[in-house]
């Protein structure tokens, strides 16, 4: 869930006809106080963070006069409410309230319809209210293909007793929430509280809109810069790994840190899991053998190779970390050498460091271990890589073996990339590079009996693409990286595959300094 | 028997010509799954392992009779429209596939499917398979591979999760029991057929004398299961494993199903519901294959 700001939420309801006070956002003391004055009189200062129980945590203050109200957004910006730093200050005129009420939409997932809730006790803790107090809240199921008619908003009304003047100004105020949040396709949109004021007018005091992240796609005019369910705003890798996603629609790469300042030596794992339900039992093996995840990945729904280089890439950009464990359900139905072939291209170029585990399980998980295991001169750690009948338990287990191991003096090979090309193709996501000169002198061709998707052939001696360019650039070429692999075990080293990452070079360049 | 699918259900496949679709229409193919045409707009008169390429669903009914199952292979935006189509098309049960579909999307759905009496898999699913008969979607991979490992038995398995569906299947198979159908409801917030309405199916199937689910944090479906148990709608036995266990609330680990929400879903309450309700809820998933043995010795 893309969680908006509270004068985000309010921009879009306010759009749907629902009335928000009259307020500014503000960014400096000076501007706070600038609006304040524009607004009127006594105001209240609103934080803009993530979260509920703002009051309590000092988040909200009142100011009646032009001199308190600089010298409280100074105590509020820039600093934490409930973890969460504050950029923003809404600064709203302070309303007088009569009643308050609690209008939300959420999806309900055992009758897949969304669920409209209102209730005459707002304020926080709605739900205990509900449970206590049965007869305060009114439930509608809405049909995801309409707006709400007329009549079914009066009889939600209707239920609560709500009658004459009051009826029929929350009426339009029920009807135009849901297709607000039908519009902007939210996962989760609440007025709490909604507030009558002393002129029968009602107001929305507070809005919180959640938009699905599926649909964040399709709803580029909110400015979601990243659209996944996080705490606190999104950290530079966090960013970049979002990009890849969002750019290759092929299987699913999802990512986020769990601790960030960390040293060498405190037992931090990357992590790398594939699949929803594997990934957590994963992650509680290595957790439970006592150390620490830097992060949780998961690469899973069949993703290219490519995808799960980028991924292996951006786990390792997480300095610090003292070991690398990849591990998923254990019987997957995809093909493992998939993912073994981006994590070997990943380890080889950056030259893994740190002895990782790899438990890579389920279809032609032998042909996966055994690539793992023929590329391993290609970096100095240890790894060792399993299936699908060693448990998560057993493979952590191993991971806490090989790190204690002494650093193995070894001879490093290293991909002997090509640094002029003639001949290149484009691809979903990157580029295949030749160096024909090199291609000449090599006897077996290795890239082509690699290719399964049958699009290179031997022309004039030389590998070249044998369908349209633009049917290679458009997916035919699956990003396999079997041909570069093949090429550079066993041929003559006359292929590169660029799979850039936006921004990754920029982000551990700077950590270097 | 099994539940849903089986050897005799005609299947079509919507999006044939994209890179899961083609790859999986041979996987099920070489099954036995009885595929007998595909979909993609534009390229009608295309062949796809020799079955026959419509650009529409209602093209492929019309040359090829009805289908009893339309699996969905295209990417998430677009669904809905394919969905929407095999439904009108008079097809009763689509599963679909990809994952990142936008959730009212999945509720507009699930409306037409209930006026037109379909129902469907998914989204966000790795499909289902009737060991020794048939399987829709991406589950098991390589036919031998699936033929080795997944075998005819006495169990229905149902999961959340995609890998631990055939993870499960797998580990049971070990022990020599083998399962009528193994099906994954899907990791999104919601799903079409749900872990409550698979158990329900399962009751209803003859050959079926234990089912396994794995459940997991977010979501009512493992609390609506408990409570058809409790109402003695569900007689069989069912074990169940719910992962998720060291989750933060409100943190979303990968399926965007597994998340608590406002103090519901959470892993206590689903297995306290659960054993409240009579089922055996297993501590580690580990443990899973020995008690079912034990579980079906039992009831014999």
């Amino acid at each position: 869930m893309a969680r908006l700001f509270e004068y985000q939420g309010k921009a879009i309801i306010s759009e749907a006809g629902i009335a928000v006070p009259n307020g500014e956002v503000v960014e400096t003391p000076e501007q706070a106080v600038e609006a304040a004055r524009r607004v009127g009189l006594p105001v209240v200062l609103k934080a803009q963070v993530w979260a509920t129980g703002r009051a309590s945590a000092g988040g909200i203050d009142f100011a009646a006069a032009v001199d308190s109200v600089g010298e409280k957004a100074a105590r509020m910006l820039g600093h934490s409410v409930k973890g969460q730093k504050v950029a923003k200050l809404l600064v709203e005129q302070k309303l007088s309230i009569v009643k308050e009420f609690f209008l939300g939409i959420t999806i309900d997932d055992h009758e897949k319809r969304p669920v409209l809730i209102l209730s005459t006790g707002g304020g926080t803790g709605v739900e205990a209210t509900a449970a206590r107090r049965p007869e305060t809240v009114a439930r509608m199921h809405l049909d995801a293909r309409r707006d709400i008619y007329e009549f079914e908003a009066r009889d939600l009304v209707c239920g609560l007793g709500i009658r004459g003047k009051e009826q029929k100004r929350l009426i339009p105020v029920v009807m135009a929430l849901w297709a607000a949040a039908r519009r902007c396709e939210a996962r989760s949109a609440e007025i709490n509280p909604l507030v009558m004021t002393d002129d029968g007018d009602f107001v929305a005091a507070d809005c919180r809109i959640a938009i699905d992240d599926y649909a964040v796609f399709r709803h580029k005019e909110l400015g979601i810069e990243i659209a996944r369910e996080f705490e606190r705003p999104a950290t530079e890798l966090e960013r970049i790994a979002y990009g890849v996603e969002a750019g290759d629609y092929r299987g699913t790469f999802y990512f986020f840190q769990m601790i960030r300042d960390f040293e060498k030596g405190e037992g931090v794992i990357g992590f790398h899991g594939a699949g929803g339900g594997g990934s957590m039992m994963s992650m509680d093996a290595v957790l439970k053998k006592g150390y620490k995840l830097a992060n949780f990945c998961d690469t899973s729904g069949n993703p290219p190779a490519s995808k799960v280089y980028r991924a292996a890439r951006i786990i390792l950009a997480q300095k610090n970390i003292d070991g690398y464990f990849a591990s998923g359900s254990g019987v997957a139905s995809q093909e493992q050498f998939q993912s073994a072939r981006g994590l070997v291209k990943a380890f080889a170029e950056e030259g893994l460091s740190v002895p990782a585990v790899i438990r890579l399980g389920g279809n032609s998980e032998e042909v996966a271990i055994e690539l793992l295991g023929r590329f391993s001169d290609y970096w100095p750690a240890p790894l060792e890589a399993y299936g699908r009948d060693d448990t998560p338990e057993f493979c952590a287990d191993r991971l806490s073996v090989i790190m204690l191991l002494p650093a193995r003096q070894k001879e490093v090979k290293r991909f002997d990339f090509p640094s002029e090309f003639t001949y290149s193709f484009k691809t979903l996501t990157g580029w295949v590079r030749f160096d024909h000169a090199r291609c000449l002198d090599c006897g077996d061709k290795p890239c082509i009996d690699a290719c399964v998707r049958d699009i290179l052939k031997v022309s004039d001696g030389v590998p070249k693409l044998c369908i349209a360019e633009e049917a290679a650039a458009k997916g035919r070429c699956v990003e396999c990286l079997a041909c570069e692999l093949e090429c550079h075990a066993r041929g003559g080293a006359g292929i590169k595959i660029e799979l850039p990452i936006e921004g990754l070079e920029e982000c551990t360049g700077r950590d270097d300094e | 028997m099994s539940i849903l699918i089986d050897e005799t259900k005609r299947v079509l496949v919507q999006g044939i010509t994209g890179r899961e679709g083609m790859v999986r229409t041979k996987l099920m193919l070489d099954y036995g799954t009885r595929v007998v045409a595909g979909t993609s707009p534009g390229k009608a008169g295309e062949t796809v392992h020799g079955l026959p390429v419509y650009d529409t669903v209602a093209e492929a009914v019309e040359r090829e009779g009805s289908f009893d199952v339309s699996v969905v292979f295209v990417p998430g935006p677009f669904v809905k429209g394919a969905a929407l189509e095999a439904i009108y098309g008079g097809i009763r049960l689509c599963v679909l596939v990809p994952d990142r579909v936008p959730i009212h999307d999945v509720c507009f759905v699930s409306e037409v499917a209930k006026e037109h009496g379909a129902s469907f898999v998914g989204p966000n699913t790795l499909g289902l398979m009737s060991p020794g008969r048939a399987l829709v979607g991406m589950i098991g991979g390589r036919s031998e591979f699936v033929r080795d490992n997944f075998k005819r038995g006495p169990v229905g398995v149902v999961s959340r999760s995609g890998g631990i569906t055939t993870s499960i299947a797998y580990y049971l198979n070990k022990i020599g029991i083998g399962q009528t159908t193994v099906m994954h409801v899907g990791g999104d917030p919601i799903v079409g057929i749900d872990l409550a309405q698979a158990v329900g199916l399962f009751e209803e199937d003859d050959e079926t004398r234990a089912v396994v689910m794995f459940g997991e944090i977010g979501s009512s479906q493992e609390e609506h299961v408990a409570s058809l148990v409790s109402l003695g709608s569900l007689t069989k036995p069912l074990i169940a494993f719910i992962g998720g266990a060291a989750a933060r609330h409100g943190m979303r680990f990968s399926h965007a199903g597994a998340i608590i929400e406002g103090g519901r879903g959470t892993h206590a309450g689903k297995v306290k519901a659960l054993r409240h309700a009579g089922c055996t809820v297993v501590e580690s998933f580990s443990d899973i294959p020995h008690i079912t043995r034990e579980v079906l010795e039992a009831n014999k």
